[in-house]
């Protein structure tokens, strides 16, 4: 099977998400598609799969040209969609959710379960995707959560397979496992579509390479003499420095003393279990660990927004233990939250809006109970313009800009002022390679100009590139501490997987 | 040593912080009620009760049962504390709430045989109006569990039942039952697409779009009603459907006559539960439905039609709604009159939620709700001390007490935000 796309534009109000794209693909091939976020990836890939429609341009199979007018007609022609985010019932067990729109019958309309037992079993044999057809979804890790997605989309005889941002969601160890599934897919003869920002990724599986860049293809390349600057070069469209620079640390005082600290999650049960650690000045603290091994509670505690349970928590001396987030605020810490969209901004407020959002209490934004809305834009306006955020005002919502900008206003809004410490979580998660760069490159200064820094993230590669001592954190405890240049990304693989 | 030690003084409970809470407080509810029944119907209590559980005509005929109340009392008691105990050190797990149910039961039992002290009352006739009374508010239920398992919260169900029930008197005056029933469906129907219209297609907030129809309902009928019915009786005498019973098994003593010599509402009860349990959980057109409900988007991505498939569920919720107002009219009095659903579609909402989203659960909820609200009517005959006001409120005070208190947090099977096709 052949798909082309053809001189594929799409335009929302005000923007041109895809700008007459052409793209080819055979069964028994991976194309990557690289592009930061909001170059136009995922509308192309909606539009293939039937989701959107074009303005512009043809979808052709096999030299025929097709007209999906929903997902249903992109499944019928073979074409199958792992989302980024799962399309699975969280309720629905294993069966039921791969055969959910193409049930199999016993007979007018009563489901024949069994039958798809069988189904997800035979696939699950052939493509060595081990799962219990069984269980219930919601019970299940997100890296057998996708193996579901895949069955899904093989169960309708999908031969072009697309994958958007598969790796996203994985730790180093289940990205390997989805490597082997997805190159045992091209040796059965499917057609894959890689969808990813990762260049390292992207290297290591493709087979051809396009990048998209504000919704155009702006080039493609061979895996085998393409290099990771050169990619993200095109994808950026100007040259990116992947490395982080930092001069050796001199660490001076503790900032943050922890001990013994205790802290529950939700459930009422111990996320960090007796954690112990310091970080000082001019030192980056970088805590490596899978997704929900106690990080988000541990950041939560420190910043006031959970209950500490057990132990105390010190910032340059002072007791914080049970400290509000003003009062965290107000002793000099900056918080950069890990999910920005949640947590980190009010989305229907202006950027002026978040701007002020810690700081709108006081002098100079507010005096007694007036606010200061000239001050407050002065104030957004600069930090605007000294963080580099790209938008066409301060007074539009913050929902209007992509992720790696809104990145950027939370950056801009904690590092705007003085601080000495920093604490990050996921500080570059979903942002695309230039946002991150300059994300980078303000935590390095941050450190220089004296701050303590905690990171926090899942990103090995983060973790490793800008710490200067790193903290693996494995159900809620501390089980490793290293310096970078000591170790690999193998090693504190092993201990987030839980060895010792 | 220090291992074993501490193992021995923290027994594993497998239960979550928020269970162990409810855990205990239901424990404390339980002894509450075992001290209620020794105090006040066990010390309270004379002489006998004497129940009677067949009728006259009934072709096998069964002794009356007296019943001492002060020994049932201490009996139900014991059973309560026990319950309670249990509650606390291990709970009942997915059974909590059916152990509710019967220790309720038991307080109903000695409550009965405390007011019936020293005279006859009839067991067939109150478990007969409790069935009856469980209708409405199944139906109710039922309407409301199709549409939020689709995601869409009805409110709306006390206008429909209300608008059914209008209804039925009137086609049923003049056009006879059989199109009274049909007619009611169809207006059920006719309300609930005005309500997927807002909800679905102008996404307008779900809670304010059934206010809105319980509000347009009751004044369009109230307004007919004084205008109309009271100057043309004529218009509002319908014919009101007779009992009849199933062969053979009416026969059988005290279940014959409460489940199978009933009206047609009740055996369309029966089916109603029957087959939506079947439905929702056996048939293609049931997984496609909890998917809608649940994550639209992946229903959406696997090919289902989002829209059309909560239309089509919220249609026929309306039509199940309406068709069990029409018991109001002719299933019940024969006649319509202002606001006489009294509250019933929100009690069958709350049904709802105890049981669950679960048609079973639901009807046995109604039948909990029934229960109150024919041993109000029942005990306003007999000569108890409690003021005839109190009685009334039975069913609502059971409502709140059941849905504030006992339930515990149930999560709805729905994701009940406007879905927007990108």
């Amino acid at each position: 099977m052949k798909l082309e796309l053809k001189g594929i534009t799409k335009r929302f109000p005000g923007v041109v998400a895809n700008d007459h794209v052409d793209l080819e693909i055979e069964t028994g091939e991976i194309l990557c598609l690289l592009g930061e976020n909001g170059a136009g990836k995922s509308t192309l890939m909606n539009i293939l799969y039937g989701l959107y429609s074009a303005d512009e341009g043809d979808i052709v199979i096999d030299g025929k040209v097709q007209n999906f007018a929903g997902p249903g007609d992109a499944i019928a022609a073979g074409i199958g969609m792992v989302h980024q985010h799962f399309m699975l019932v969280p309720v629905f067990t294993v069966a039921e959710n791969v055969v959910l729109g193409v049930e199999p019958m016993r007979s007018a309309g009563i489901l024949d379960l069994d039958e798809a037992r069988r189904d997800v079993e035979a696939i699950s044999n052939q493509y060595n995707l081990a799962v219990d057809p069984n269980a219930v979804i919601e019970e299940l890790p997100v890296g057998i959560q996708q193996r579901v997605e895949i069955i899904k989309v093989l169960f309708r005889d999908a031969e072009i397979l697309v994958f958007d941002e598969p790796t996203a969601v994985l730790t180093p160890q289940e990205v390997d496992e989805f490597f082997k599934i997805v190159d045992k897919l091209k040796q059965d003869g499917k057609g894959i579509i890689f969808i990813t920002h990762k260049l390292k990724e992207v290297l290591e599986i493709a087979d051809r390479i396009a990048v998209l860049r504000r919704g155009a293809v702006v080039g493609t390349a061979d895996p085998a003499t393409a290099t990771e600057s050169g990619l993200a070069e095109m994808m950026v469209g100007r040259p990116v420095d992947l490395m982080v620079h930092k001069a050796p640390s001199h660490p001076g005082e503790a900032v943050l003393s922890v001990s013994d600290l205790t802290v529950m999650n939700i459930q009422g049960r111990k996320a960090v279990d007796g954690v112990s650690f310091e970080v000082r000045r001019n030192e980056i603290v970088g805590i490596a660990g899978v997704q929900g091994n106690g990080q988000t509670e541990l950041v939560e505690a420190l910043t006031g927004l959970r209950e500490v349970a057990g132990g105390t928590v010190l910032i340059q001396g002072e007791d914080h233990t049970d400290s509000n987030p003003r009062q965290i605020h107000n002793a000099g810490v900056a918080h950069v939250p890990e999910d920005r969209q949640r947590s980190g901004l009010i989305l229907g407020f202006t950027l002026t809006e978040n701007f002020v959002l810690d700081s709108y209490h006081a002098v100079p934004f507010s005096e007694g109970i007036k606010m200061d809305w000239k001050a407050s834009r002065e104030e957004a306006n600069r930090l605007i313009e000294e963080f580099d955020v790209r938008t066409p005002s301060s007074e539009i919502p913050a929902s209007n800009l992509s992720g790696g900008n809104q990145q950027k206003v939370i950056v801009a809004r904690e590092f705007g002022r003085q601080v000495d410490l920093v604490i990050a979580s996921q500080p570059t998660r979903g942002v695309d390679v230039g946002s991150i760069e300059f994300i980078h490159e303000r935590i390095v200064s941050e450190r220089d100009a004296g701050s303590a820094v905690l990171i926090v993230s899942t990103e090995l590669d983060e973790v490793m590139a800008l710490s200067d001592r790193i903290l693996v954190m494995f159900d809620g405890r501390i089980v490793a501490e290293k310096r970078p240049e000591e170790t690999t990304n193998a090693e504190l693989g092993l201990y987030m997987a839980g060895a010792s | 040593m220090g291992n074993v030690t501490a193992v021995m003084t923290r027994p594993t409970d497998s239960r979550s912080p928020a269970e162990l809470r409810r855990s205990r407080v239901l424990a404390i509810v339980y002894l509450v009620l075992a001290l209620l029944v020794l105090w006040a119907f066990g010390f309270g209590s004379e002489g006998s009760a004497t129940f009677v559980i067949s009728r006259p005509g009934d072709a096998i005929r069964v002794g009356d049962i007296s019943v001492p109340g002060a020994g049932l009392a201490f009996v139900v008691a014991a059973v309560l504390a026990f319950l309670g105990a249990r509650q606390w050190m291990a709970g009942f797990g997915s059974k909590t709430n059916l152990v509710l149910a019967i220790g309720l039961g038991l307080v109903a039992l000695s409550f009965l045989a405390w007011a019936a002290d020293g005279a006859s009352f009839s067991l067939v006739g109150l478990l007969q109006e409790a069935i009856k009374r469980a209708v409405p508010i199944t139906f109710g239920a039922v309407s409301g569990l199709l549409c939020e398992r689709t995601g869409i919260i009805n409110i709306g169900i006390e206008g429909m039942l209300l608008g059914g029930a209008f209804t039925g008197a009137i086609v049923g005056s003049t056009l006879g039952a059989t199109a009274a029933m049909i007619a009611a469906a169809l207006v059920g129907g006719l309300l609930a697409l005005l309500l997927a219209v807002l909800t679905v297609k102008y996404r307008v907030d779900q809670i304010i779009a059934g206010v809105v129809i319980n509000i347009f309902v009751l004044g369009l009928t109230s307004f007919y009603t004084s205008q109309f019915l009271v100057a043309n009786p004529a218009l509002n005498n319908a014919p009101i459907m007779r009992a009849f019973g199933i062969p053979l098994l009416a026969d059988i003593p005290l279940i014959g006559p409460v489940l199978f010599d009933q009206n047609i509402f009740v055996y369309a009860m029966y089916l109603l539960v029957a087959i939506t349990t079947f439905t929702l959980f056996r048939t293609r057109w049931g997984l496609r439905t909890r998917a809608v409900g649940e994550k639209p988007r992946a229903a959406d991505t696997v090919g289902i039609n989002v829209y059309r498939t909560k239309y089509r569920n919220v249609i026929i919720g309306g039509l199940v709604a309406g068709f069990g107002g029409a018991y109001f009219t002719i299933g019940s009095v024969g006649r319509f009159d202002e606001n006489m659903t009294a509250g019933r579609g929100f009690i069958g909402l709350a049904a709802m939620i105890f049981g669950r989203w679960h048609p079973v659960g639901a009807v046995s909820a109604a039948l909990v709700f029934g229960l109150a609200d024919s041993l109000q009517v029942k005990l306003g005959i007999l000569d108890t001390p409690i003021p005839s006001e109190f009685l009334a409120m039975a069913p609502y005070l059971v409502t709140i007490v059941v849905v504030a208190g006992l339930v515990g947090r149930s999560r709805p099977p729905s994701d009940y935000t406007a879905y927007v096709k990108e």
